[in-house]
């Protein structure tokens, strides 16, 4: 479904990406672990062109998406929950699922995927007036996914989920993204800090370390492997 | 609040203020009987002014951060005229009914400053577009103000077609020099914006004042002429009282178009455009074609002004295009309230008919201006009507409001 070949990523001067490739497949849910700084936002920001790829190239479903606008490649059907969830203070919840289907145009269509973005999330229909800043964390992190279901992807992109919420949160999150998966086949790409959880949900996984990819495997392989163990999972 | 620091304070700006004023209001030379006349009653007076100034202001400063909920829960004058419709729907009737019988009770004096409101009011409405709702801070706006007034002037003048011609040519001119603007300003934010606006806003007025062959310069050019009305000849008194209600008609219309453009969905996205540039490319909004709307949109309401404008003058020259008109209507919309149509109204209202009733203290206007905008940011940063979307408020729910975590709990 998406291909990452040999892809460079630079902010100015400063190479921050340093030739990443990674495939991932229809239907998987990938994830893309490593410390603060290996690159892991930077990549989702390149494969939404939103900072783009120098060398290298995109491919999306066989088609090369490298110097696409990023509007174009939303509509593609590729949909990023960025970190830190970014979801608009000011709009309400509505108004920022709203956004999310902001190149859609069927308004029935529309209509069904909000319905079904509150079945997974039922607080937010209770939510739905109510100005997205004044959430909590995990219910604005639920918007922020939900926000960008609407679009309608094939491929979602999430960037760090669990960041700053409570443990029980956290899981319903991911318990959510599988069911996402499993339910629409929406193919997945995490990435995460919290390793053990995202290893725990994913088919396969990719290490990051300063702009590399330094392992890659099963995510249950990945569970077992000793470095991982003792960088990661602190066992 | 402790009494005794807060004195202290006050005492210490009173000493200032004295020092700092000293020797312009106590010491006073004269020079033809050279000798030195101490006036320290004036003195006096500015200690106990600045004192007591300084008293007031941090007992209003205090109470506005004490204020505790229960104070809150009280919804102010603002919003309970707004929601009431038992409040709202009287006034709008008297509203209504005072604006249509206007020019029959007052003097064409008064008609013509209340145009001038009107347009000051559309203005505001259009640059609205631009601040309020995209977040981009504009200081150049009044170029646009200018294309249209020079777009109609000039094409009056060379080849004299009428108003209503001129009126869409000089909305589409505005929002073509607005897309022109908005291209190398794409990638621009906040200072950065203002600066390069606000230079924009001065190439305009120079080309204006320097180009002789193409604008005539600051001599500027006369006998425009005014909009017609079914080919009928009006006299100067009609045709006041005619461009009063052609410009209810267009504030009407400006209205309606602001509102429903506010809530749509290219109006969110300007607003989540303002919040937060990466999560609204994230949701595939083109960023290019979202600001570059709002800059055209903008100019075209400051270009169809500037067509009214020269209509209503008959005269434009550079000198009506100065720094100081962008920075009025500015103020016109952060005094009103970001995004807030009736803020904008009220502002303008305010701003544009105050000095000319206050003519009498017209020395003073400036200073006066710019105490109330001190106020203003001070005491009431969201303006004098604040934007509700910014005040939403928790409603008490007496059941349950369904708590997330229930049920793992």
């Amino acid at each position: 479904m998406l291909e990452l070949k040999n892809v460079e990523t630079y902010y100015g001067n400063i190479k921050a990406l340093k030739g990443i490739s990674l495939f991932v497949g229809d239907g998987e849910i990938i994830t893309l672990i490593g410390a603060n700084g290996a690159g892991k936002s930077t990549t989702l920001m390149t494969i939404c062109g939103i900072t783009p790829a120098r060398i290298g190239d995109i491919l999306f479903e066989k088609k090369s998406i490298r110097s696409l606008e990023p509007n174009r490649i939303v509509s593609l059907g590729i949909s990023q929950v960025p970190e830190g969830r970014r979801i608009f203070p000011l709009l309400t919840v509505a108004e920022n699922l709203d956004m999310g289907a902001f190149l859609r145009n069927d308004r029935a269509e529309i209509q069904k995927d909000l319905d079904y973005v509150f079945t997974l999330f039922p607080i937010l229909k209770k939510r739905i007036h109510q100005q997205g800043g004044t959430l909590s964390g995990g219910e604005q992190q639920m918007l922020a996914i939900s926000r960008a279901l609407m679009s309608k992807p094939r491929l979602l992109l999430l960037d760090e989920p669990s960041l700053g919420l409570a443990p029980l949160a956290v899981q319903q999150i991911f318990q959510m993204i599988q069911k996402i998966n499993s339910e629409n086949k929406t193919t997945i790409l995490l990435v995460e800090q919290n390793a053990f959880m995202a290893l725990k949900v994913a088919h396969r996984g990719y290490v990051m370390e300063n702009g590399t990819i330094t392992l890659e495997g099963p995510a249950v392989d990945l569970l077992k492997d000793e470095r991982i163990k003792r960088a990661y999972l602190g066992l | 609040m402790n009494i005794f620091s807060e004195l202290k304070k006050s005492l210490i700006v009173a000493l200032w203020f004295v020092f700092l004023t000293f020797p312009i209001m106590v010491i006073r030379v004269n020079t033809i009987e050279k000798i030195i006349e101490w006036r320290w009653r004036n003195m006096l007076i500015i200690a106990i002014g600045s004192f007591l100034v300084s008293l007031l202001w941090r007992y209003l400063l205090t109470r506005k951060q004490t204020q505790t909920d229960s104070q809150l829960e009280k919804r102010p004058l603002s919003q309970l005229i707004f929601e009431e419709p038992k409040v709202y729907k009287p006034i709008l009737v008297l509203i209504g009914l005072f604006v249509v019988i206007f020019p029959f009770i007052f003097s064409s004096y008064q008609i013509n400053i209340m145009t001038t409101a009107l347009m000051y009011v559309m203005l505001g409405l259009g640059l609205n577009i631009v601040v309020g709702l995209a977040g981009l801070l504009d200081l150049g706006y009044v170029a646009f103000y200018a294309v249209g007034a020079y777009t109609y002037a000039l094409i009056n003048h060379h080849f004299g077609l009428g108003f209503w011609t001129i009126l869409p040519v000089g909305a589409l001119l505005a929002a073509f020099f607005g897309i022109l603007l908005g291209f190398p300003v794409l990638r621009l934010r906040g200072d950065y914006l203002a600066i390069v606006t606000l230079g924009f806003g001065e190439i305009i007025r120079l080309i204006l004042e320097n180009w002789n062959e193409f604008s005539f310069g600051p001599s500027g050019i006369a006998h425009i002429s005014r909009p017609g009305f079914m080919g009928i000849n009006l006299n100067l008194n009609e045709s006041i009282i005619y461009l009063y209600y052609l410009m209810i008609f267009f504030c009407l219309i400006t209205i309606f178009v602001i509102n429903r453009l506010q809530n749509s969905r290219i109006g969110r996205a300007w607003i989540a455009l303002r919040e937060d540039e990466v999560a609204c490319q994230a949701m595939g909004i083109d960023k290019t074609k979202t600001k570059l709307t709002a800059f055209a949109l903008g100019a075209t309401w400051a270009g169809m002004v500037g067509v009214i404008f020269a209509a209503k003058t008959t005269f434009v020259n550079p000198a009506s295009f100065t720094f100081l008109e962008s920075a009025m209507i500015l103020s016109i919309v952060v005094l009103g309230g970001m995004g807030s149509i009736v803020g904008v109204f009220i502002a303008a209202m305010i701003l544009i008919l105050t000095p000319e009733y206050l003519r009498a203290f017209s020395n003073y206007r400036m200073l006066l201006f710019g105490a109330v905008m001190v106020l203003m940011m001070v005491f009431r940063p969201q303006g004098i009507v604040p934007n509700v979307r910014r005040f939403y408020r928790f409603r008490r729910v007496t059941s349950n409001p369904g708590n997330l975590y229930d049920k793992s709990s």
